[in-house]
């Protein structure tokens, strides 16, 4: 998931720099309000941590193998705040020694994987293990859930930041000055893999490992080294808004470049052509026509700005409800056991 | 024999048919989850011990300040960043491998460790869209010609199979930008100790705690790396036969797990000694840099290099 430089434009990877930097700026706030002095060695640490276990490989059922990233397990014991710090100094590291990530698209890499991911993913494990005792079942679930939805919005992002270049940045011929493909190839490609091989391997990861220090170190998900539950109810739904608020404007943007990447050609250009992109597209749409009834003629409502706001407001409340259901029914499970 | 991966004794390592054969036996042999892990963190210590012999040479770079050089090279990459001629592009790399040379690294070697492997695998990547079937164009090369409308499931393949001239474009930009990069980048680290590197950033106005964080993670790497490969290493020499995924994976996450707690008390006996050598949450840096004019001239030179560079993109575009 690490981008290399050149294959975002510097413009795609400034604009991901300029979201970092306040998250940064409020990540290293908070973890020093709680943390004091302290902060330098733990959250040091963490990331020496974090760097160390991206090497460690991890078999898949079906023969491959691949690597975690570990976010949501080091969000899970230091909290959001000093997982975002912790893996941000992870990546800075491989991008400068090792040649993992490019340097220029460092923010865009701490957006995907040293933001998104841990923050989603602790949200979602504090989600379903809201009132769990440390060593509760649900703590390893919600942690496993919360790593494999961690690392398929992170990769989903991704997608969409190296989806976005052709449509944006290309010569008055066509010719890509950046990643060649479309938003329609870059997402398939991507989810694929994430959400059937890496989700996985993140997912058995960070549940065995929540397990292992159930047994081992029940002290480290107590919170005595998570400032965030003490810090009250307020603070830990601040990271879920602003993510929310950013994939809200972030996705739009995505689907108007790839319009425009659609509007380049006439009818008959396409008809003639019939390239992968445009049908991939047409087939896209089609499935929205499904999901929202009334997405109809190109140019309406719906492929309008707004319309792709209120698409992405929509999509938004769908999750947030399937959420909600989830945990109603879990604590209603564990209501009855208790 | 070959050089030694870990710290596992001789017999361990061999190839020989006396050892298990399970995974040890002729060129094809399949390596487990656990090897390929003491292989990953073994590279990146070797790599590491290498990146700090070669800043120890002699060179052109290796002489310059830090700053100068970061702040010199970072401009030259966002020159590339910006460029869209593949001649220029070009001409930047000659730039790199010219850099590479007057700095005592030998020619062959940082041709091999760019290339090898991000640019390759940006080939692989852009290799489809040169094809019309993928990415529309104006047919430059035409493969096959169908002479009629093709049909394969939902999607149309058009009349006829043809490299186009945008996809060819696209990919030698994209292929020749990743090379220049991440050539700038593998300069910056063979020819500067990590820690000067990490105290460099100050230039850019990296607060201090982030740069004391940074270079404590970058110390502690080693011991966690080094702890991990003992595990590993421990695991692997009580293994006598194939170990199933599933144990394979167990082992991996409690291997997390111990480290995390390992490093979790880590962090706190460190803290301790910290606070008892007078550490107050200010950190204080030591060594200080003293540019000279040799170094102003690096970084001038990088940066009249990457302004002629983007003119000449503009001039031409």
């Amino acid at each position: 998931m690490h981008i290399p430089d050149g294959y975002i434009s510097p413009q795609t990877a400034g604009g991901l720099w300029a979201i970092m930097v306040p998250v940064w700026y409020t990540a290293a706030y908070k973890v020093k309000k709680v943390l004091k002095a302290k902060q330098a060695p733990l959250v040091a640490i963490g990331a020496a941590f974090t760097f160390v276990i991206m090497m460690f490989n991890v078999p898949v059922p079906g023969g491959t193998s691949g690597h975690a990233v570990g976010g949501t397990l080091v969000a899970v014991v230091l909290g959001p705040w000093a997982a975002i710090i912790s893996v941000t100094v992870a990546l800075v590291i491989q991008a400068l020694f090792f040649g993992d990530g490019g340097i220029i698209a460092i923010g865009a890499n701490c957006f995907n994987m040293a933001f998104v991911l841990p923050v989603s993913g602790y949200f979602i494990y504090r989600l379903l293990s809201a009132g769990a005792p440390a060593s509760g079942a649900r703590r390893w679930i919600g942690a496993g859930i919360g790593a494999y939805a961690g690392i398929n919005l992170a990769a989903f992002m991704t997608a969409v930041e190296v989806g976005i270049q052709p449509g944006l940045f290309h010569a008055a011929d066509g010719t890509p000055f950046y990643s060649p493909y479309g938003l329609s190839q870059t997402i398939p490609a991507m989810m694929l893999v994430h959400s059937t091989v890496i989700g996985f391997i993140e997912l058995a990861v960070t549940s065995l490992a929540v397990l292992y220090l159930q047994r081992a170190h029940p002290g480290l998900l107590g919170g005595a080294a998570a400032p965030a539950p003490d810090a009250g109810g307020g603070f830990r739904l601040k990271p879920l808004i602003i993510g929310l608020l950013l994939m809200l404007i972030f996705v739009p943007l995505g689907l108007i470049a790839s319009a425009t990447a659609w509007g380049e050609w006439s009818p008959a250009e396409i008809r003639q052509r019939f390239g992968f992109v445009p049908e991939g597209m047409r087939r896209f749409a089609g499935i929205w026509r499904g999901i929202l009834p009334g997405y109809g003629a190109q140019g309406g409502f719906w492929s309008s700005v707004p319309g792709y706001l209120v698409s992405g407001v929509v999509g938004v409340a769908i999750i947030g409800a399937i959420t909600f259901l989830i945990v109603t029914f879990l604590s209603r499970r564990s209501g009855k056991s208790a | 024999m070959p050089k030694p991966l870990s710290t596992a004794p001789a017999w361990m390592r061999g190839t020989g048919p006396a050892t298990c054969a399970c995974c040890r036996i002729g060129r094809t042999r399949k390596r487990s989850a656990v090897e390929r892990t003491i292989q990953n963190l073994t590279r990146a210590l070797k790599n590491s011990v290498f990146s700090e012999q070669v800043a120890a040479r002699p060179g052109l770079l290796q002489k310059a300040d830090p700053r100068a050089k970061t702040a010199g090279l970072l401009g030259l990459l966002l020159a590339t960043a910006v460029i869209r001629q593949p001649l220029i592009l070009l001409g930047m790399y000659a730039v790199t491998l010219a850099g590479a040379a007057a700095s005592r690294l030998s020619l062959g070697f940082f041709i091999k460790r760019v290339w090898l492997f991000i640019p390759i695998f940006a080939g692989i990547i852009v290799a489809p869209s040169i094809f019309n079937v993928v990415k529309a164009g104006d047919p430059l090369v035409t493969i096959w010609n169908f002479g009629h409308e093709v049909h394969l499931g939902p999607w149309s393949l058009g009349d006829s199979v043809a490299i186009t001239k945008q996809g060819l474009e696209g990919a030698a930009i994209l292929i020749l930008r990743v090379a220049v990069s991440v050539s700038l980048a593998v300069l910056l680290a063979l020819t500067t100790r990590w820690s000067d590197l990490l105290k460099a950033l100050r230039v850019f106005y990296v607060p201090r705690v982030f740069i004391l964080t940074l270079s404590m993670t970058y110390r502690y790497i080693f011991l966690l790396l080094s702890l991990a490969s003992d595990m590993f290493t421990a695991r692997r020499s009580r293994m006598v036969g194939p170990s199933n995924p599933r144990e394979d994976r167990h082992f991996a996450a409690a291997s997390m797990g111990t480290l995390l707690g390992k490093s979790h008390s880590l962090s706190n006996e460190i803290y301790a000694a910290m606070v008892s050598r007078g550490y107050n949450g200010e950190p204080v840096a030591l060594r200080r840099f003293r540019a000279r004019t040799a170094d102003w001239a690096v970084f001038a030179a990088a940066v009249v290099i990457a302004l002629v560079a983007w003119g000449a993109d503009r001039a031409l575009g």
